[in-house]
């Protein structure tokens, strides 16, 4: 019972606070959407439409009304999935933001695909020997590539790769009807600079993890009790760093989101960055608070399973946790 | 880490003659003074580059659009003709005035709020680390492109923007940092011989958190570089007519598939040169030990 109300009672708690989290998320994204210049029935509508029309479309959308009004009318029916209609598509929002959801699913799927067991390979690597020239390099060159900006390293490989070599496609979007294989082979050249610029990140954190578990009380007894080095190596270093190490990541990968923005742009990916940097450009209102919101639920989200993975892999965590 | 910070008491214990001439100079470790040469030779280019370029960094020239690098152009010409390598030159100055005037703004900001959580605690922290989160949970870019779309993009719309996103990052390393230090002994002391709160927080906190602030300064500073530069290609920053790196990028870029290369690799060449001028700086005062991104 007490184990049970241990784990229970820290995760009801997060959840709620990962509601209100959104919540104050919605209300902010909602008010800088009121700072927009401009009504949104002239935006709409251009600078020659008469001022008629204007007011009628205006009066038509609900944006002629006071602030918490339009709020509470957007927010009562978000709360039951109707994201309203989107301006400059003149369509509901809702399969707009599904879809590109999905694309962006396929391309953080073929990111994760590489960066983590790179990542983890060569932090695994930097942290048995820590100190070694390796070592040096691997950290070195780690926090390099996770400062080049993403557009810069997605340029550089888009003309090494996909012009000059031409090994890949230099677009991300696949044909239409393209199966499983040919989609993924179009989203490997966008996905190697988020790879690129995280790496580091990956690797870094890994390699605390083996130093620690290298300096572990439980590390020297295996060695003094006598098992070989691989023994050592396996069962108790690496099963000990990898496991919060892994937990760590899932915690930080709302990361890859903001990557999006920029790769998906540049490689023509109709993925959740293209959308709320579209609709932002656009001014479409209700696309770009449905995206957002759905960038912010998945950015706490797999902050909390990150969480949560660790507490229920590290049982001093969980203990830690209980009240 | 720490092996590729330097130690500070190295060049106590070396005594010979090198040892002693070092000592004359600051310690600074080799890559604090690549990264130094580098940044300075793009600020030198800030200041007083437009006297030094081969050709007025703004003239087009229709007759050669697009040329390939040559004895004349040493880096090519762009879209209107215009010199590649002046407009690299001249086109340093915008995002070395943003940048640092952003991260000043994000760090100085963010700092008073972690001061202030961190010092006050209780009611106050807990809304503040609430409404910290909440916007800390959207993606930095994401949060950037709205606010740069609700105000329109200009140098000090992104100073601004730029500096608010920061506060909060800042901010819970700074509170983080000042709850340490809230429980140390010094601060009972203090609190026991009448020091009001603002004298705790900015008289007794301040001074011991202040590595903290000046390793925040510095790798902030070097993702301002990538932030800044990421927007002005987004068409969300600096704004033509300036000869921005971003901005070239984004214009050359359309050219790439013609094989027209130069606009884009050479531009890249000089953001990189300077975020790595910022990376190099940032690893010899020993940032990155525990940091995380």
């Amino acid at each position: 019972m007490t184990a049970s109300m241990a784990i229970v009672r820290p995760l009801a708690a997060r959840a709620g606070a990962l509601l209100l989290t959104l919540w104050l998320v919605s209300a902010l994204v909602f008010l800088a959407g009121q700072v927009l210049p401009g009504d949104v029935g002239r935006v709409m509508l251009g600078p020659f439409a008469d001022a008629q029309a204007v007011a009628e479309l205006n009066r038509k959308l609900g944006t002629d009304q006071p602030i918490l009004q339009q709020y509470w009318h957007w927010f009562s029916r978000a709360i039951a999935g109707d994201f309203g209609d989107s301006l400059s598509m003149r369509a509901p929002v809702a399969p707009f933001v599904l879809s590109s959801i999905k694309n962006s699913a396929a391309l953080a799927g073929i990111v994760l695909l590489f960066l983590v067991p790179i990542g983890i390979g060569a932090g695994v690597v930097a942290g048995l020997r820590s100190g070694s020239l390796a070592d040096r390099l691997i950290v070195l060159t780690g926090v390099s590539l996770s400062i080049v900006p993403d557009f810069v390293s997605g340029l550089l490989l888009l003309m090494v790769f996909g012009l000059w070599l031409a090994w890949f496609p230099i677009s991300g979007a696949a044909p239409d009807g393209a199966g499983f294989w040919t989609s993924s082979y179009h989203l490997i050249l966008p996905a190697l600079p988020l790879v690129l610029n995280l790496i580091g990140y990956v690797a870094r954190m890994t390699r605390a993890g083996v130093i620690e578990a290298r300096g572990a009380d439980y590390t020297r007894t295996a060695i003094l009790k006598g098992l070989s080095p691989s023994q050592v190596l396996f069962k108790h270093v690496l099963r000990n760093a990898l496991v919060p190490t892994v937990a760590v990541i899932a915690t930080q990968s709302g990361f890859l989101l903001g990557g999006l923005v920029v790769i998906e742009a540049l490689f023509g990916i109709q993925g959740l960055g293209n959308l709320v940097l579209s609709a932002a450009k656009a001014r479409d209102f209700p696309m770009l608070e449905a995206g957002v919101l759905v960038m912010a639920a998945i950015f706490v989200s797999t902050a909390a399973i990150g969480d949560l993975l660790q507490a229920l892999l590290d049982p001093r965590q969980r203990r830690r946790n209980a009240p | 880490m720490t092996d590729l910070a330097q130690s500070p008491v190295r060049s106590d214990i070396r005594l010979s003659w090198i040892g002693r001439l070092r000592g004359l100079l600051p310690d600074l470790a080799p890559s604090t003074v690549i990264g130094s040469a580098v940044l300075l030779f793009w600020v030198a280019c800030a200041i007083a580059g437009a006297q030094f370029v081969p050709f007025d960094p703004c003239a087009e020239d229709f007759l050669s659009m697009m040329t390939a690098p040559d004895a004349v152009h040493w880096f090519g010409t762009d879209q209107l003709g215009r010199d590649v390598l002046s407009r690299i030159v001249v086109g340093s100055r915008d995002i070395l005035l943003v940048a640092p005037l952003a991260t000043l703004a994000g760090v100085t900001t963010g700092s008073v709020i972690g001061l202030v959580l961190g010092t006050f605690g209780g009611l106050v922290d807990a809304v503040g680390a609430r409404l910290l989160d909440a916007v800390m949970s959207l993606p930095f870019i994401v949060l950037v492109t709205m606010a740069l779309v609700a105000i329109g993009p200009s140098n000090l719309t992104v100073i601004l923007v730029i500096g608010l996103a920061y506060a909060p990052l800042v901010a819970r390393t700074v509170r983080t940092a000042a709850r340490e230090q809230r429980e140390r002994d010094y601060i009972s002391a203090a609190r026991l011989a009448g020091e009001g709160r603002l004298a705790i927080m900015f008289l007794e906190i301040l001074p011991n958190v202040r590595e903290t602030i000046l390793i925040e300064l510095i790798t902030r500073l070097g993702y301002a570089f990538f932030s800044i530069a990421t927007l002005s290609f987004l068409g969300l920053g600096i704004q033509p007519p300036s000869a921005d790196w971003g901005l070239a990028i984004a214009d050359g870029y359309g050219f790439l598939t013609a094989g027209k290369w130069w606009v884009v690799v050479f531009n890249s060449a000089a953001i990189i040169s300077l975020v790595m001028a910022t990376n190099l700086i940032a690893q010899g005062i020993g940032a990155f030990e525990n940091s995380d991104k």
